[in-house]
């Protein structure tokens, strides 16, 4: 049981930046390139670690808290997400809340190391992604208290590995609500295309990559891995949803890393197939997805 | 079964979700259309008593009617009138799409305090029924473009006829098209008119109609 | 009970000797002593009750018409007891620094007396058991505050604060007085061990009329327009007592009242759950669109007292409709976050009240870059900020947490109607927490950090060691109590018992659950802050021997950057307040840019309270309307006034007669 627990986290640790690969090598294909290779963001990765900083005059010990805060969090909430039949690290009833709320403090700290360089544009996207994620976060949290309560089970392992996993345990309805809710929230939150374009540094359309713009060295490879971690996280409870489980446990593994990866290829369908929304458009998406996942509560619990 | 009902009504009310939250003329005339598809997999699903000229002619007629007829008149409408956009609705899409799960929890605890002559087949189906008479009325009371009135008012029907075909499965099917042919010359005379008062006026606009009193 | 009387007495003393003292010195001195040596008396018997979970009560004969002096601490008066005491006695300690400033030109004796019997009021209201009693202290505590509010009183602004303040409290109290008499009914007596209410309707009534008058107290959404005006307007360290603690006797008041009308019908929790809800929300949004720290902290009291009242709402909703779990964590998270509230809040307002000593400004938008001028309020400050976003691991998150639970663990299987609980419980907290966030990175962000933007904030300097400590206190305790979250809520048992007449061992058991879930939450919290460390100590490993330079901050090769193109916290604010334009009504003042370099522009936002301008001063006009039409009545002749009086009086007893 321990020795699952542990392949879970070792995957996540290691696998996670392959998401950015998978990604871009998608949109490559799209564009007719070759695209980067798919370890790419490990090279950068390595690259970060082994430079030195540059940091604003204006910037005081908040900016430089704000990064190792936000990959703290995601370690800690990576203890939290089982993966297929591997359980988390950690699991009670209610764990849901807290990885929620954990993503919330990252956010926070983000949100004011942004706003600790004193420049325009990095306020610009802060305002925007505490926004964005006020929106965001009920339409979460309503849509896994509908799984939660067809499941009979507060926490995520007992949600995602439990008996009623099995594909004849199916609401489908609900499930595929659910899902599409957490995948909205899943682009939002991981600042991808229709919501916030990854690829965008100077431009007024910006939120996420905007806000660690003065970021720089380790700093900035901190906030990339975490950004990598955050992103398999919550695509593995996006797959926990939706993937019903098979029984063999090492069977269910290699599924749900298929699925995750499976996810990033339909984020960068999505990312080729579609323009960023108006800015004014992306709370409506958001509202969307609030109300998917009401449905999914009321269809549960009726 | 019941599974794929369930599946049919909850599209049902998510693609009324989508008319209340999307803008664009064309696009809305889409969602009706695929409510009115819907409609007719719904008559399918509820009909049980084996291959009768009912099961075949009901459905495909729904269809036909409302999931091409009506939209592709619609469409020539929207053509001629020349406009794309609902311009600033009474209520805004954000403000209807954060109101329409508090209406629809209110239809559902409608629907669980209405007693039923007949047992429904789904305990959706007073709700989807209900959320939709909501949502078409809704629809005419906040725009203001004549064609959303017009999509308004057969969202509406949708509502009464989901209502219908899944409580009274033995309806004569006389009724039913009688139904359907009240709405199909209602369409078409609103077509015309809109029509006509877009050339007269330059605008569809029916909040600036109370001008006509002379 | 003799130590709390003790106690009392000593506040009372303190607050006499600095009102004799008056401008001198010793004032403030006589004060803080009385308070502090005071509180720390009293609060023991509040404690002992707590763990031995045997009240204790004072009873002595009265003159007063259906009064009697009837004294007790139970469970439920310690836990608001120890809120009161602990925060007033930090507080105070802040004042002294706070108001040193002012010696020359105000007269701090009376602060000090008016805050001691403030304070006074508060202990009395929260452990009187007898309706009379109770009013007389409920008077005491409302009317101290008027006179700090007021403090200001060459401003305008404090004027109309505490004239507005005067008015609300007392249209409360109208309810409460209502709320007493129909309560004592015919048996007459007052002493709340002895009134029964059996029948539904009144009970029904009553609970309004306790939501009506507690919840202008409390301040529920739209009940809540004292709030904003009188919390900015009087001295920091009694905003942080009045915002921290005073409005949590409405709570308090409210949950007493539940307690003496009997087993709550099922619609109680829903107008609570949904008073709540609105509050939460709209109080957290109008925080979103203010300008001033304070006016911004003073909406977040009733977003707070929002998050309180849900937890009551599902305490309430359990006990009607039978469901334990619901009613334990209920009520345990809303009295866990009484105490939190007052502590952060508490935290803020005095980091709100060092700001202002150190800069002279509250506008958010002429701050910034305070962190390195007040380091060490920057740093309570950013604690505090993260406690009111209800984030982990500090203890905002487990009171909220804990409401949470309630509802995930048993709020979904209670039939369809309640799923409109449910989801106001879910939704609305999700919604308030990612807004509070918003707001608070706002407030910690444009205040404390970038560049300063006027000069008020180039100047700014840190503030006395006596002003210093109690935030230090504060931030502490912040994060003490969300590592002992689990052991606490244990100490709630036996007020959530008597709230819901649930056996103790019942009770007991779903608080063990909750510490085991708890506790797990704390193993998180701990496992991140070692990841914090090792993460830092990593950076430096990274770090240590590579080029760490210093440039200025990136602004797309501009190359006179200046303090005032910092994003503002209005424009920071901006896409929430235009999104939610139609609760807010921002008004929007902006001069029209003409040509190809227009010169000078300007733009003005003002979030005025909805309530306020669409409810209150049409009715106020209204009334004063009415009451012009009788004016041909007052003719300045005494005789005549006599005659009123004369013919009054003979209607009476003509009635009485009958």
């Amino acid at each position: 049981m321990h020795l699952e627990r542990i392949i879970n986290l070792l995957l996540v640790i290691v696998l996670s930046p392959l998401i950015f690969g998978i990604i871009n090598r998608t949109k490559a294909i799209f564009a007719g390139r070759t695209g980067q290779p798919l370890l790419q963001s490990y090279y950068d990765l390595w690259k970060l670690f082994n430079k030195g900083a540059v940091y604003s005059q204006t910037t005081s010990w908040v900016f430089r808290l704000g990064p190792i805060v936000g990959l703290a969090v995601v370690f800690a909430t990576a203890t939290l997400v089982p993966l297929g039949r591997l359980p988390a690290v950690i699991a009670f009833d209610g764990d849901i809340i807290l990885f929620a709320y954990l993503f919330g403090l990252m956010r926070f700290f983000t949100v004011i190391s942004a706003l600790d360089t004193g420049s325009a544009f990095e306020g610009m996207g802060a305002s925007r992604e505490v926004m964005f994620s006020a929106l965001a976060e009920p339409a979460f949290l309503i849509g896994l208290a509908a799984i939660s309560a067809q499941r009979h089970s507060l926490s995520l392992t007992g949600m995602f590995t439990g008996a009623d996993t099995a594909f004849g345990a199916y609401i489908l309805p609900v499930q595929l609500l659910v899902s599409f809710s957490i995948f909205i929230v899943f682009l939002a939150e991981n600042s991808r295309i229709p919501v916030d374009d990854p690829n965008t540094h100077l431009e007024l359309t910006m939120i996420h990559e905007v806000m660690v713009l003065d970021n720089s060295g380790p700093d900035f490879g901190f906030i990339t891995y975490s950004s990598a971690l955050k992103m398999w996280l919550l695509g593995a409870v996006l797959v926990g949803v939706l993937v019903p489980s098979n029984g063999n446990v090492w069977i269910d593994m290699s599924l749900s890393v298929v699925s995750i990866f499976v996810l990033a290829v339909l984020v960068g369908i999505v990312e080729s197939s579609m323009a960023r929304l108006k800015l004014l458009r992306v709370p409506q998406l958001l509202l969307i997805a609030n109300a998917l996942s009401i449905l999914a509560l009321i269809l549960v619990l009726r | 079964m019941t599974n794929l009902v369930d599946t049919v009504l909850i599209l049902i009310i998510l693609t009324n979700l989508m008319l209340l939250g999307s803008s664009r003329l064309r696009t809305c005339i889409f969602v009706v259309a695929m409510q009115g598809i819907l409609l007719g997999a719904l008559a399918l699903l509820t009909e049980n008593s084996g291959l009768t000229i009912h099961l075949i002619l009901l459905p495909t007629v729904i269809i036909c009617l409302k999931g091409i007829i009506f939209p592709f008149l619609l469409f020539r409408t929207l053509r001629d009138l020349n406009v794309q956009h609902e311009v600033e609705p009474f209520v805004g899409y954000g403000t209807s799409l954060v109101l329409s799960p508090l209406v629809l929890v209110v239809c559902i605890w409608l629907g669980s305090q209405l007693s039923l002559p007949v047992e429904a087949i789904s305990s959706l189906v007073v709700p989807a029924a209900f959320f939709s008479i909501a949502c078409g009325l809704f629809l005419i009371i906040s725009r203001k473009k004549a064609l959303t009135q017009v999509l308004g008012y057969l969202v509406l029907e949708n509502g009464i006829y989901v209502f219908g075909v899944s409580i009274a499965t033995k309806q004569p099917v006389l009724v039913e098209l009688g139904i359907l042919l009240d709405v199909f010359v209602a369409i078409f005379v609103m077509g015309i008119a809109i029509y006509h008062i877009n050339r007269e006026f330059d605008h569809t606009d029916v909040d600036r109609l109370n001008k006509l009193k002379g | 009970m003799s130590l709390f009387l003790l106690g009392l007495s000593i506040i009372f003393i303190g607050g006499l000797a600095s009102l004799i003292s008056g401008r001198r010195a010793l004032a403030s001195f006589f004060g803080v002593t009385g308070v502090v040596a005071g509180c720390v008396i009293a609060v023991v018997p509040a404690f002992r009750v707590l763990f031995n979970g045997v009240a204790e009560s004072f009873r002595f004969d009265w003159t007063m018409p259906f009064g009697s002096f009837f004294l007790q601490i139970d469970s439920l008066s310690a836990i608001f007891l120890i809120a009161i005491l602990g925060l007033s006695a930090i507080a105070a300690i802040y004042g002294m620094g706070y108001l040193g400033a002012y010696r020359e030109k105000k007269n701090l004796g009376v602060v000090w007396f008016f805050y001691n019997l403030l304070l006074l009021g508060m202990s009395l209201v929260v452990v009187a058991q007898n309706g009379i009693l109770f009013l007389l202290a409920w008077e005491i505590m409302s009317l101290a505050p008027f006179f700090l509010i007021i403090f200001d009183d060459e401003k305008e602004k404090a004027r109309n604060a505490s004239w507005t303040y005067l008015v609300a409290t007392h249209i409360g109290m109208v309810f409460l007085l209502l709320f007493f008499i129909i309560l004592a009914g015919k048996t007459g007596s007052m002493d709340f061990d002895k009134i029964v209410v059996m029948d539904s309707v009144k009970a029904g009534f009553l609970f309004i009329l306790a939501v009506i008058g507690f919840g202008t107290k409390a301040g529920f959404i739209t009940l809540h327009v004292w709030l904003p005006e009188a919390h900015p307007a009087a001295p920091s360290h009694a905003s942080a007592v009045m915002s921290g603690v005073m409005i949590k006797t409405g709570i308090y008041g409210l949950v007493r009242a539940i307690t003496l009308l009997g087993h709550p019908p099922v619609w109680w929790a829903w107008v609570l759950i949904g008073i709540s809800a609105g509050s939460g929300v709209i109080g957290v949004l109008f925080a979103l669109a203010q300008h001033d720290l304070k006016r911004l902290l003073a909406y977040h009291s009733v977003e707070n007292i929002g998050i309180i009242t849900l937890g009551l709402g599902i305490g309430v909703l359990g006990m009607s409709i039978g469901s334990p779990i619901l009613a334990v964590f209920g009520f345990a998270g809303g009295f866990f976050h009484v105490i939190n509230h007052a502590i952060f809040k508490g935290l803020l307002f005095l980091g709100a009240g060092s700001v202002l000593h150190g800069s002279g400004t509250l506008e958010i938008d002429h701050l910034g870059g305070l962190i390195k001028r007040m380091p060490w309020t920057a740093v309570t400050f950013l604690v505090g900020a993260v406690a009111i976003s209800g984030l982990p691991p500090l203890n905002g998150f487990a009171s909220e947490f804990l409401i949470y639970l309630g509802v995930f663990k048993d709020g979904m299987s209670h039939g369809l109607a309640n799923i409109i609980p449910a989801l106001g419980v879910i939704g609305g907290l999700a919604l308030i927490g990612g807004l509070a966030a918003a707001c608070f990175t706002k407030a910690f962000g444009i205040v404390f950090l970038g560049e300063p933007r006027s000069k008020h904030a180039h100047q700014a300097h840190e503030v006395h060691i006596a002003m210093v400590l109690p935030m230090v206190i504060l931030a502490i305790l912040c994060v003490l109590m969300g590592v002992f979250s689990p052991l606490i809520i244990g100490f709630f048992g036996g007020a959530i018992s008597t709230i819901t007449s649930l056996p103790q061992e019942v009770v007991q058991g779903q608080l063990n659950t909750g510490s085991g879930i708890l506790s797990n939450v704390v193993i998180v919290s701990v496992l991140l802050v070692v990841l914090i460390f090792g993460f830092a100590l990593l950076r430096k490993w990274l770090l240590s021997g590579r080029s760490v330079s210093e440039m200025e901050t990136w602004g797309c090769g501009y190359a006179r950057p200046t303090a005032r193109m910092q994003y503002t916290a209005s424009s920071f604010a901006q896409p929430l307040v235009f999104l939610f334009r139609l609760f807010l009504r921002t008004a929007r003042k902006d001069s029209p840019r003409e040509g190809l370099f227009p010169d000078r522009a300007f733009l003005q936002t003002d979030t005025a309270d909805t309530s306020s301008k669409y409810l209150f001063q049409p009715l106020f006009k209204g009334i004063s309307f009415l009451f012009s039409q009788l004016r041909w009545i007052q003719h300045g002749w005494l005789q005549l006034y006599v005659l009123y009086i004369a013919i009054t009086l003979l209607i009476l007893l003509i009635w009485k007669a009958f």
